[in-house]
C-alpha cells in the first residue's frame, strides 16, 4: 500500500484539476438544462434507526402525504416532487454527511427533516453554507438564534420555549404555584426548564428545586423521595422518549400522583402507546398536534383522512405530522413562486399564511419560526375508540408571537 | 441543606437497599462462578437481560409473573448449563483470560440475537397487579414492588445459604472452592459440580433481570451498564466471597442513594470512587482472599 501512495497522489492531483474544471462549468450547464424536466427533490434526513425510530418513520409517512398531494394537484406546472429519505441515525456527523450528499450528489432542491436539537443544527450548518433552504421539523431554541440562523433556515416545529411556556401557563394557573423539576441534563432539558421559568415569572411561581439526571437513566428511585419531600403542587418532568416513560412509571410507583400533579412539556403519542396507561394516567403535557382535533378542525380532518388512506388506516403522530407541514410549506411556496429558485422560494415562504393540519400558522419574518398553536393534552382513561385514541385536548393556546422569544432576545435586529 | 429530615434519609436508605438488592443478586452469581470456576463471566449481564426477555415472552404466551419467577431461572439456567458444558469446559486450565474473552464475545452474540428476535426498541413490563402502588413504611410512601424485590432477594439468599451450608452437595461445592484437586482425589465428580454452579449463577442472574423488568422496562442493552456495577460490587466485596457480595451490593446501593440526595450528578461516579477507596485500603476487597487473581 505504502509504495503505491506517491503514484496515486499524482493521479489524484491530475484528476482533481480536470474534475475541478468540469465542476466549475457544471452548475451553469446543469441548471439551464434541468430546470424544465427534472423533479423537485426534497432531501429528508431523519433518525430511522435509534431510539426515535418510531417517530422518524411516521415523519416519513406524513411527508409522503404532502408529496402525493402536490403531485396529484399537478405539481409545478407538471413538474413533480420527489422525497429522498436518508437515515441520519440521530448522529450530527452522520446527518451532516447525508445532507451534503443530498445537496452535492442527489441535487436536492430543499432539505426538510431531523428529529433532535443537536442534529438539526448540524444539518443547518451544511445547508447554510450551501445556500439551500432547510425546514427543520424538530424542537430547538438554538436554531432561531442569530448565531445559527440564516435566511435559508426555517423552523416548522415548536420551540421548547413556546411548548414549555404554554404548558406552564396552563399548569401554574390550574394546579398550583409550587413547582419542582426533574430534568434530563442536556440541552433539551435545560431549554425546557428555562421555558417553564419564563412562563412562571409574574405568575408568582415558586421553584422548590431542579434535580438533574443523566440522559438514558434507568432508575429514578433515589431522586424521587427528595422530590416528594419538597411537597410540590406540580412536578415537571423534563425528559424525552424512554427516560420519560421510566420516570413516569417510577413516579407512579412511588405514589407521587396522590399529592402532586405531574406535568411534561411534550407528551408523545408513541410514548403513551409504548408505556401504557398506568404510567401516563393523570399526566398533563403539551404537544404540537393530536389527531383527535379533527372533530373540530377541517384541515386536521382532511390531513388525517389522506394519511389514513395512504397508510392503511393509521393516524399520524405528533412528530410525524410536522413532516407533512414541513414538506407542504416548501412545496406550496414553490407553487406560489412559480419556480424552485432559492431566493424566490424564501420570499414565498415568508409570505405564507397557512392552515394545513392544526389551524393557522405563518413564519415570523425575523427568525423564520412558525408561529402556531400549542395543544395541552391529558390521558384518556375511558371511552377509547381505538389504539390511538389516548389523549383528550384540555386547552389550545392560540398562535401568538408574544409567546415566542422576541426577535431582539434571539439577537436579530427587529 | 433545607428540608433534610430523618424521614427523607430513611426513604433514601430504603431506596438504596432496594437498588442494592438487584446488585446483590447479580454479584452473587458472578462471585459464585468466579469463586468455584475462576471464570470471570462477562456474559452475566446478557443472562440478566435474557431473564427479562424470557419473562416477557412467557407473559405474552399466557404465563403470569409468579409462574415466571419459577420458570425464568429454570429456562435461562438451562441455557447456562449448555454454555458451560459446550463452550466453557474446554477452556478450563488455560488461564483466566480464555473464558473471559469467550464470555465477552458470547454476551455480544446473545444481545444481538435478542435484537434480531425481539427488535431493537424495548418493551414495557407491567408491575404485577398485586404489587402495584405504594405503602406507608413509617417514613413515607414506598413502592410495594420495591419492597417485594428486597424480600425476594432475601429469600434467594437464605435458600442459597441453606443449600451451601446444610446440604452435602453444598459441602462439596465449598470444598471444591477451597481445593478442587483434593476433592477430585476423594472421588467427587468436580466437572459436574462446576456445571451446576454455573447453571445456578446464570439462573440467579435471570431472576434478577426478571425482578428489574417491572422497574424499568425491557431493552436488549439493559445488562450492559448493570454488569459494570455488579463487577464493582464483586470487587469491593472480594472476588469469590458470597458474604462480601451481599454486603457490598447493599453498600453500593446505599452509597448511590445517599449521593443522589446531595449531589445527583455524582451518583454514578460515587460507585467507582467507593471501589477505588476500598482497593487502596484493602486490595482484595472486604472478604476476598489475597492473590486469588494471580
Amino acid at each position: 500500500m505504502t509504495s503505491k501512495t506517491p503514484r496515486s497522489t499524482t493521479l489524484n492531483r491530475r484528476n482533481l484539476i480536470a474534475g475541478g474544471a468540469a465542476l466549475a462549468a457544471a452548475p451553469f450547464t446543469f441548471h439551464t438544462a434541468r430546470a424544465q424536466e427534472a423533479t423537485i427533490k426534497i432531501g429528508f434526513p431523519v433518525p430511522l434507526t435509534g431510539p426515535y425510530g418510531a417517530e422518524a418513520q411516521d415523519q416519513v409517512r406524513a411527508a409522503e402525504v404532502a408529496i402525493a398531494e402536490f403531485n396529484a394537484a399537478g405539481g409545478l406546472g407538471g413538474r413533480k416532487a420527489e422525497l429522498l429519505v436518508r437515515d441520519d441515525k440521530l448522529n450530527p456527523g452522520e446527518a451532516a454527511t447525508r445532507a451534503l450528499e443530498l445537496i452535492e450528489n442527489d441535487k436536492a432542491n430543499f432539505i426538510v427533516g431531523s428529529l433532535s436539537a443537536a442534529v438539526q443544527l448540524a444539518i443547518n450548518n451544511v445547508t447554510k453554507q450551501r445556500g439551500v433552504i432547510f425546514n427543520s421539523i424538530s424542537q430547538s431554541d438554538a436554531i432561531n438564534e442569530v448565531a445559527d440562523f440564516s435566511k435559508y433556515t426555517f423552523h416548522e416545529a415548536l420551540t421548547p420555549h413556546l411548548t414549555a411556556g404554554a404548558v406552564g401557563r396552563y399548569a401554574f394557573s390550574k394546579f398550583g404555584k409550587k413547582v419542582a423539576f426533574l430534568t434530563a441534563d442536556y440541552a433539551y432539558g435545560h431549554e425546557m426548564v428555562r421555558g417553564f421559568q419564563e412562563a412562571g415569572k409574574g405568575m408568582g411561581v415558586e421553584v422548590l428545586g431542579d434535580i438533574r439526571h443523566p440522559i438514558g437513566a434507568t432508575d429514578f428511585s433515589t431522586l424521587l423521595p427528595r422530590l416528594q419531600s419538597m411537597k410540590p403542587d406540580i412536578l415537571v418532568i423534563n425528559n424525552f422518549g424512554r427516560d420519560q416513560q421510566i420516570a413516569l412509571k417510577q413516579a407512579t410507583d412511588f405514589g407521587l400522583k396522590k399529592t402532586t400533579k405531574i406535568v411534561v412539556p411534550i407528551m408523545l403519542l408513541t410514548g403513551r402507546q409504548a408505556a401504557g396507561l398506568a404510567a401516563f394516567d393523570g399526566v398533563v403535557g403539551g404537544t404540537s398536534y393530536y389527531w383527535g382535533i379533527e372533530d373540530q378542525l377541517a384541515s386536521a380532518k382532511s390531513f388525517n383522512d389522506q394519511f389514513r388512506k395512504m397508510h392503511g388506516g393509521r393516524v399520524p403522530s405528533d412528530y410525524g405530522a410536522m413532516g407533512y407541514a414541513g414538506v407542504r410549506t416548501v412545496l406550496q411556496a414553490v407553487k406560489n413562486a412559480g419556480t424552485v429558485e432559492t431566493d424566490k422560494v424564501i420570499t414565498a415562504m415568508e409570505n405564507l399564511k397557512y392552515d394545513y393540519y392544526k389551524g393557522p400558522q405563518y413564519f415570523r419574518k425575523c427568525d423564520h419560526q412558525s408561529v402556531q398553536s400549542v395543544l395541552i393534552i391529558e390521558c384518556k382513561t375511558k371511552d377509547m375508540r381505538n389504539d390511538a385514541d389516548v389523549f383528550q385536548v384540555v386547552a389550545n393556546e392560540a398562535p401568538n408571537e408574544a409567546n415566542l422569544r422576541s426577535c431582539e432576545a434571539l439577537g436579530h435586529k427587529a | 441543606m433545607a428540608g433534610l429530615t430523618l424521614d427523607l434519609i430513611g426513604m433514601q436508605l430504603f431506596a438504596g437497599v432496594a437498588l442494592g438488592a438487584v446488585y446483590v443478586l447479580l454479584a452473587i452469581g458472578l462471585s459464585l462462578i468466579f469463586g468455584m470456576l475462576t471464570v470471570v463471566n462477562f456474559a452475566h449481564g446478557a443472562f440478566y437481560m435474557l431473564g427479562a426477555y424470557v419473562g416477557l415472552w412467557l407473559m405474552a404466551h399466557g404465563g403470569n409473573f409468579w409462574l415466571c419467577l419459577v420458570l425464568v431461572p429454570l429456562v435461562v439456567g438451562g441455557i447456562g448449563l449448555a454454555v458451560e458444558r459446550v463452550l466453557i469446559r474446554p477452556l478450563y486450565g488455560r488461564g483466566i483470560d480464555y473464558p473471559l474473552l469467550l464470555t465477552f464475545g458470547l454476551s455480544y452474540i446473545i444481545v444481538e440475537l435478542v435484537r434480531i428476535t425481539f427488535g431493537k426498541s424495548g418493551f414495557p413490563f407491567d408491575t404485577p397487579e398485586l404489587l402495584q402502588g405504594a405503602v406507608d413504611i413509617g417514613v413515607g410512601y414506598f413502592p410495594l414492588y420495591r419492597l417485594f424485590v428486597i424480600g425476594a432477594t432475601a429469600v434467594i439468599l437464605f435458600g442459597l445459604w441453606l443449600f451451601l451450608e446444610r446440604t452435602s452437595f453444598g459441602l462439596i461445592i465449598r470444598a471444591g472452592a477451597r481445593d478442587p484437586l483434593i476433592v477430585r482425589v476423594l472421588g467427587v465428580n468436580v466437572a459436574q459440580v462446576w456445571l451446576i454452579v454455573f447453571g445456578m449463577g446464570t439462573a440467579i442472574a435471570a431472576f434478577a433481570g426478571l425482578l428489574a423488568a417491572p422497574l424499568q422496562g425491557v431493552i436488549p442493552e439493559m445488562g450492559g451498564t448493570i454488569l459494570a456495577e455488579a463487577f464493582v460490587v464483586t470487587v469491593v466485596g472480594g472476588m469469590g466471597s458470597l458474604l462480601g457480595a451481599v454486603l457490598a451490593g447493599i453498600l453500593v446501593g446505599v452509597v448511590v442513594s445517599m449521593t443522589s440526595l446531595f449531589a445527583p450528578e455524582m451518583a454514578k461516579v460515587a460507585i467507582f470512587a467507593l471501589m477505588a477507596l476500598v482497593l487502596l485500603i484493602r486490595p482484595q476487597g472486604f472478604f476476598g482472599r489475597a492473590g486469588l487473581m494471580s
